[in-house]
């Protein structure tokens, strides 16, 4: 085993946030934004998820993002094959999962093309030169051998023929040469472990359980991860060793969540604390998919999932399911919001309970299935027919996901009306640690159906919430009738009449309104409530927000941070906390919707920062937004 | 001696809402209704524990007409309502209320998925062969050529038979009625009421505004013999005013044909009632013929044409369901806890 390249000893860059702070020979970093990238076949999502795990044990706050091609596999070696997996961790705060990272792990040459980019210039960058063949480099697009050519001399290169290494560590398992080949991801990530101080136990039981029907594939991941952390020792690549200490975080017992895991449990909890049934419909969509799966396996707790036969089917279950009185819910992502708009519009129209969630992707159409975005928010609030006024949450991080599922249950049984929770793609794949909440200390949900007869009428509404009784079928003496035609006021029966449609349409939009009183108000995540210039962000652009305006403000510049989480109805001092600001500047992963609402709600100048790549906010891209408009 | 009170015993009246119907004077609805709140009472099913649910149409005001819950929900997704409905709650009595562009056009594909998931839900399809609510379009089940306002030359969409449609969709309970044949349409709603799983039931249903008279070349008194085919499990497969033309398989092109009792057939043999085909709602192959022959060569066969029992969705959700909750406890903060954790 040789390293095939000369290795700089250089000490690598970095910023003031994410960097490295060198004590040689055994390097002591604040952090590392660490990249694996492979073609879509070579198990990176894998590698980055065990990477990940045993960080989180090693007690460093972190961040991940996962990027992947909408192919499952597409060819081999091709650059739109690239399957990538980013992850920041630290022994401080993390709030994204980096910018540029430091170390890059490249598994063929399509990986290191369309990955370079967001290397820093001297970072790590670590190459499999076995999957360099001039079949590979042509497809990737390379007239000469990057790691030969000298083109890389910005980058502390390590060349290691991955392929050949793994082949030999796990010869004896007797697996093919194309089986053991797939092990080449447990190897790259035994060096890493190597690299970072990590215990290999915990990757060694997860390879155990998941290749458990199959030992021999299990024994040669084991064995190759193994490999690879030998090869660390015994190459002379010593200078490489990094510790990152324990991140100082509120004491409590901590595990690793992603969104859309974050926002499965969250609705188990809810139906848990409202004591009723839920029913999931839904329809298999990216980057949505994962809710269903996870609530699927939790039946113990009185869900039920089902799998509709298209997006429609799926929101009219779970309104079917609201009728009869249990928690309806149905997840899906943009193009499966579109076609439940006019069943929304039922379950605005009969004043059913309802919790949809919206994992946004890039859009318009199929768009960007796997690639994120904020694009949905003026659907989620305006996509209907007539007045159809719903609530529309939003949650900030991938743990928030599990508050904000339990605050759209309890939102809608509590007002009868449809609750949209808007998360992303890159909420739902990210993952961060999360301190696991006491159950006793979840907010209980009084949910009541109505059961007495006398006076009752459908339509009759609680004069604090505006909220209609919820009779449920199989109750004695309520029969009624109820649908998506206009109901009289007084009666609940069919009625056209011009003067009860506008009380109707009101009412409507009044109870929504309401919500504002039942919601937490405007709070500054970063700064004072003050000031030249206020940022506000929604959803998942949380992390990158906040972490740039405290450099900006470590910088000595003017600037806070508000993050709004109720989107419909507003935070009832929204406005004033608007107003208290010279500036406001809304930074969005679409061309201005958010700017737009406040703008028209509050006539505040806003200005838009959007972006629409697909990829979130990177923090340096906020921030020279900031100081580009308080220090010119 | 029992305590127990017994419900008083409920009336055809028991059923009518106080709502004014709606429908088009002479509208087959009415008939439809009619027997529908005949026939309720005989079922023992309190009136709190059934719910009608409709989609969008003439057909699907239904709801509204019967004193029990209901759902007037939106265009085609009626049983996509009714899949929510009985996943959380099995044991309600859940009926449907649909019409040809309801259930077969704009719904047809949850139609379908209701059908072959056999949810335990009764199907009433009021099949008139025409869009009435809009003014008189033609229905994916209007016959070739069909002169409307949205076809001046004619339609030329080949139209789909619901029954047959049911039958591919692996229905577990098909058949056919007429809305003014009140005998016979409460006969098939009493089997359809009794059939645990999607009791499809489509019901030819004139409408005197823009379809008038679309069934009365087989419903008319002057026809109803000669080209109507009641069939009934175990019997012969007869009709005619005599009641003495039959059905026949031919083993060589695996088709009907039609014969007639003591007369010679094309090879010059006599038939008997031997040579007639008997009613076996159980073959579903049987079924497809029935439901698929043509018109006014052959008679239209009215009656079940198919019932097998097989495990509803709702049943096996719901076991399903129940196993997991006997298998695991339900404490959420074991799932919290579950998996990698750490104690800072």
């Amino acid at each position: 085993m040789t390293t095939e390249a000369a290795v700089p000893s250089s000490p690598l860059e970095s910023s003031p946030a994410e960097g490295l702070v060198d004590s040689a020979p055994r390097r002591k970093l604040r952090g590392a934004v660490v990249r694996f990238a492979g073609d879509s076949g070579d198990g990176m999502q894998v590698t980055g998820s065990q990477f990940t795990s045993s960080t989180a044990l090693a007690g460093n706050d972190l961040a991940t993002f996962p990027d992947f091609p909408a192919e499952i596999r597409a060819p081999a070696g091709t650059t739109y094959g690239v399957s990538g997996f980013q992850i920041n961790f630290a022994s401080e705060d993390v709030f994204t999962p980096g910018d540029a990272a430091d170390v890059l792990v490249t598994m063929n040459p399509a990986a290191l093309k369309t990955n370079l980019k967001d290397l820093k210039r001297g970072g790590l960058l670590i190459a499999n030169s076995g999957a360099f063949s001039t079949a590979n480099l042509k497809k990737a697009g390379y007239a000469t051998n990057p790691l030969e050519d000298g083109s890389l001399d910005g980058y502390e290169l390590l060349t290691i023929d991955i392929t050949k290494n793994t082949q030999a560590a796990v010869k004896e398992s007797g697996l093919s040469n194309k089986e053991s080949n797939r092990c080449k991801n447990f190897w790259t990530l035994g060096l890493m472990f190597w690299i970072y101080g990590r215990d290999m136990a915990p990757t060694i039981d997860w390879i155990e359980k998941k290749f458990a029907k199959q030992p021999e594939v299990a024994r040669a991941n084991v064995l190759a991860l193994k490999a690879g952390h030998a090869y660390g020792e015994t190459a002379e690549i010593s200078h490489y060793r990094y510790e990152v200490p324990k991140a100082p975080v509120e004491p409590g017992l901590y595990r690793n969540i992603g969104g859309n895991i974050a926002t499965a449990w969250g609705l188990v909890a809810a139906s848990q604390l409202a004591k009723l049934p839920l029913v999931l419909g839904a329809y298999p969509i990216t980057p949505a998919s994962d809710v269903l799966h996870e609530l699927s396996r939790h039946k113990q707790f009185g869900i039920s999932t089902i799998q509709a036969e298209d997006e429609i089917a799926a929101v009219c279950a779970a309104i079917g399911a609201s009728y009869a009185g249990n928690i309806g819910v149905t997840a899906t992502s943009g193009p499966g919001m579109a076609l439940k708009g006019e069943a929304l519009g039922l379950a605005v129209s009969t004043e059913l309970p309802l919790v949809i969630i919206n994992i946004q992707r890039g859009g318009p159409s199929t768009g960007l299935p796997t690639k994120t975005e904020q694009a949905d928010l003026l659907q989620a609030m305006y996509g209907r027919n007539g007045e159809a006024p719903v609530a529309v949450l939003a949650a900030q991080s991938p743990g928030d996901c599990f508050y904000m599922a339990i605050e759209a249950v309890r939102l809608a049984t509590k007002y009868m009306a449809p609750v949209i929770l808007l998360t992303d793609g890159y909420l739902a794949n990210g993952t961060e640690p999360w301190k696991i909440p006491d159950v006793a200390d979840l907010p209980r949900l009084d949910v009541q159906f109505r059961t007495d007869p006398e006076g009752f009428h459908p339509f009759l509404r609680d004069p604090e919430t505006l909220a209609r009784a919820w009779a449920i079928p199989g109750t004695p003496g309520l029969r009624h009738r109820i649908g998506g035609l206009e109901k009289d006021y007084d009666s609940g029966h069919i009625s056209y009449d011009p003067a009860n449609h506008e009380r109707m349409c009101k009412v409507r939009a009044e109870k929504i309104e309401r919500m504002a009183r039942d919601i937490p108000e405007q709070t500054i995540e970063e700064g004072v409530d003050s000031g030249k210039l206020l940022v506000v962000g929604w959803g998942s652009t949380y992390g990158a927000i906040r972490e740039a305006v405290r450099r900006c403000r470590a910088r000595g510049l003017d600037v806070s941070h508000a993050h709004v989480r109720y989107l419909n109805p507003l935070p009832r001092n929204l406005g004033d906390v608007l107003g208290r600001f010279e500036r406001v500047l809304v930074p969005e992963l679409n061309l201005g919707q958010l700017s737009l609402l406040l703008r028209s709600r509050y006539l505040v100048p806003a200005e838009s920062y959007p972006k629409i790549q697909g990829q979130p906010f990177r923090i340096a891209e906020i921030e020279d937004k900031i100081r580009q408009l308080l220090e010119s | 001696m029992s305590n127990v009170i017994q419900p008083a015993q409920l009336t055809r009246k028991d059923f009518a809402t106080d709502q004014d119907v709606r429908w088009c004077p002479g509208c087959g609805d009415y008939s439809i209704l009619a027997n529908v709140q005949r026939v309720m009472p005989e079922l023992g099913i309190p009136l709190d524990d059934i719910v009608w649910i409709s989609g969008i149409g003439c057909s699907s005001r239904f709801p509204y007409y019967m004193n029990t819950y209901g759902f007037h929900t939106i265009h085609g997704r009626a049983p996509a309502i009714a899949l929510g409905v009985k996943a959380a709650n099995p044991k309600l009595s859940v009926w449907l209320a649909t019409g040809d562009g309801d259930a077969l056009s704009i719904g047809g594909n949850h139609l379908l998925h209701c059908l072959r998931r056999n949810l335990d839900v009764k199907v009433l399809l009021f099949n008139n062969r025409i869009y009435g609510l809009t003014k008189g379009q033609y229905s994916p089940t209007s016959e070739v050529g069909k002169i409307t306002k949205s076809t001046p030359l004619g339609s030329t969409d080949q139209p789909v038979d619901p029954a047959s449609f049911a039958l591919g969709a692996h229905g577990s309970f098909v058949a056919r009625s007429i809305d003014t044949e009140a005998q016979h349409l409460t006969m098939v709603l009493r089997r359809a009421a009794a059939h645990r799983g999607t009791a499809f039931t489509e019901i030819y249903q004139n409408c005197n505004v823009f379809n008038d008279g679309a069934f009365e070349s087989f419903r008319s008194k002057e026809h109803q013999k000669e080209r109507q085919l009641l069939v009934e499990h175990g019997k012969p497969l007869l009709f005619g005013e005599q009641n003495d033309k039959g059905l026949r398989l031919n083993p060589r092109t695996l088709g009907l044909e039609v014969v007639t009792l003591g007369a010679p057939d094309a090879s010059g043999n006599v038939v008997t009632e031997q040579d007639v085909l008997v009613h076996d709602e159980t073959n579903p192959a049987l079924a497809y013929l029935l439901a698929r022959m043509p018109f006014p060569e052959f008679p239209v066969a009215l009656g079940v044409l198919f019932a097998e029992q097989r495990p509803t969705y709702d049943a096996s959700l719901w076991e399903q369901n129940e196993r997991a909750k006997a298998a695991q406890p339900a404490d959420l903060g074991a799932l919290l806890r579950s998996g990698n954790t750490w104690q800072v």
